[in-house]
């Protein structure tokens, strides 16, 4: 065991931490903008809506995220338009911002998915009871509607989540020295892979580990009413026996 | 309208690509992406079998190993455990070879690319078929495991005829999940030099400078392949589940 070689690699590694988590970050922030856009274009109820977000949602839940990034980096640069615009080339011929724009096409897909089903597992009398209340559409939307869907759908999300955190290590294949890049870079160097992509690995568990504890206390605060109730010993204190 | 022409430009080359020899590659790239995919789901079944049993276990040793199998091979980057697989198979079996000398002290032997593709993907398959096959378990009626302990059936034949069946049967639809997943990590392991559709689409692309072309007809054969499985998953559970017919 040669600690000094796990405590550099630990190190070099956790120097790449914050591009790893600035991928992550930027690539959740925007997926979520475009999940939100299509689980509303999904729930208007036009037609054309919901073929787009359905062939959305096809095309990006099936074929492997690598396709979509490379399709995104390699292959849009083919287009003259492209390599012209002074909006579009900035952004697709720097590989970290062509990672970020494929995760978040990619979540959005998932994404945008856990939203319809939680919208659609809100209980129906609830709505009803808010209609009953005279309630305008939008308020019913931001007082009954969308709080109980953001419950639903946690758990889903914070699984999202984590997929994401794995999903940032792909854009080590183009090139970005995040956590996976340095870590296969000193791989390179020292020839000793298990030993690297040990404490690469232990550090992108514990980032999930806590994403997860995150996610998991958040849950317990958004429902109280799910939780047993406290003890009656603690709720009514006994009466003292004076008398 | 500059887009249109390109992109025309782009179409008739397409076919003269794929005509002179790329689509037969690609072709070759599927049937490597299915064969890894399936070797995959037959390692992840076992292990997964044998993990859900862990995890179900009342002995808390293995429940333990269980819970920390899924947790950290569903919490790593799947390109972190292929690496891991390939480059650290290699690191092994250089240093057994050096070590008996049946190498030279300087030479490198190899990790096949395709056993460690497979070993890594099937290990990660194997976490989520694990949660699959304990899910299926948990919902097996337990009037059912009281009623064949009644009987006097010994475990093994509890197993055998009261669970396994069933089992099989509620995990059909979950295993569609994990199929599907394990086809896109497929992917992934061409970073290791299996020629699968990834790396046949890659080296097309640099090799004619048409990575759109290429990568485009990778997602759409990916697309293919994803779609194909779904009906055939669902006939599975029609088929599996036929003696049981549910209230509409």
């Amino acid at each position: 065991m040669d600690f000094d070689f796990y405590l550099s690699t630990m190190w070099s590694v956790l120097k790449a931490l914050p591009l790893t988590l600035e991928i992550w970050f930027f690539g959740i922030a925007f997926g979520l903008i475009i999940a939100t856009g299509l689980t509303w274009l999904r729930a208007s109820g036009h037609k054309l809506g919901e073929y787009f977000t359905r062939a959305y949602v096809f095309v990006f839940r099936g074929s492997p995220l690598l396709v979509q990034l490379y399709l995104i980096y390699f292959g849009l640069s083919q287009f003259d338009f492209v390599r012209h615009s002074p909006i579009l080339w900035p952004i697709l011929r720097d590989p970290m911002y062509c990672t970020i724009v494929a995760m978040a096409l990619n979540t959005a897909a998932y994404e945008s998915e856990i939203f319809r089903g939680a919208l659609r597992a809100v209980p129906v009398g609830q709505i009803e009871a808010a209609k009953a209340f005279g309630m305008p559409a939008f308020t019913r939307f931001r007082l009954v509607t969308l709080p109980i869907a953001l419950r639903l759908a946690l758990p889903a999300y914070s699984t999202e989540i984590i997929l994401m955190t794995k999903a940032t290590a792909l854009a080590s294949v183009v090139t970005i020295m995040e956590m996976m890049g340095t870590a296969q870079k000193i791989q390179h160097d020292t020839f000793r892979p298990i030993e690297v992509l040990t404490c690469a690995g232990v550090i992108y568990l514990l980032l999930n580990l806590s994403i997860a504890r995150l996610f998991a206390w958040v849950e317990y605060r958004l429902s109280p009413h799910l939780r047993p109730p406290p003890e009656q010993s603690q709720q009514i204190k006994p009466v003292p026996e004076v008398l | 309208m500059e887009f249109l022409s390109d992109l025309q430009a782009q179409f008739s080359t397409a076919y003269e690509l794929l005509a002179a020899g790329w689509g037969v590659q690609l072709l070759w790239g599927i049937a490597w992406t299915l064969a890894v995919t399936m070797v995959s789901m037959l390692i992840g079944a076992m292990l997964g079998s044998l993990v859900a049993a862990a995890k179900l276990s009342p002995r808390g040793g293995l429940r333990f190993i269980g819970e920390s199998y899924t947790t950290v091979f569903r919490g790593e980057p799947e390109l972190l455990i292929i690496y891991l697989f390939y480059y650290g198979g290699t690191q092994v079996l250089t240093g057994v070879a050096r070590s008996t000398g049946s190498i030279g002290s300087t030479d490198i032997l190899n990790m096949p690319s395709f056993l460690g593709g497979v070993l890594a993907v099937g290990i990660i398959s194997g976490a989520y078929q694990a949660e699959v096959f304990r899910g299926s378990f948990l919902a097996i009626h337990r009037g059912e495991l009281e009623a064949a302990r009644a009987y006097g059936m010994s475990a093994f034949q509890r197993f055998r005829l009261v669970i396994m069946p069933q089992v099989l049967r509620l995990a059909v639809p979950g295993l569609g999940n994990v199929w599907q997943l394990t086809i896109k990590d497929s992917a992934l392991i061409s970073v290791t030099g299996v020629a699968e559709l990834m790396l046949t689409a890659n080296k097309a692309a640099r090799s004619t400078h048409h990575s759109l072309l290429f990568y485009t007809v990778a997602g759409i054969l990916y697309l293919v392949m994803t779609s194909v499985s779904t009906p055939i998953f669902e006939k599975a559970e029609r088929y599996t589940s036929r003696s049981f017919t549910r209230p509409k």
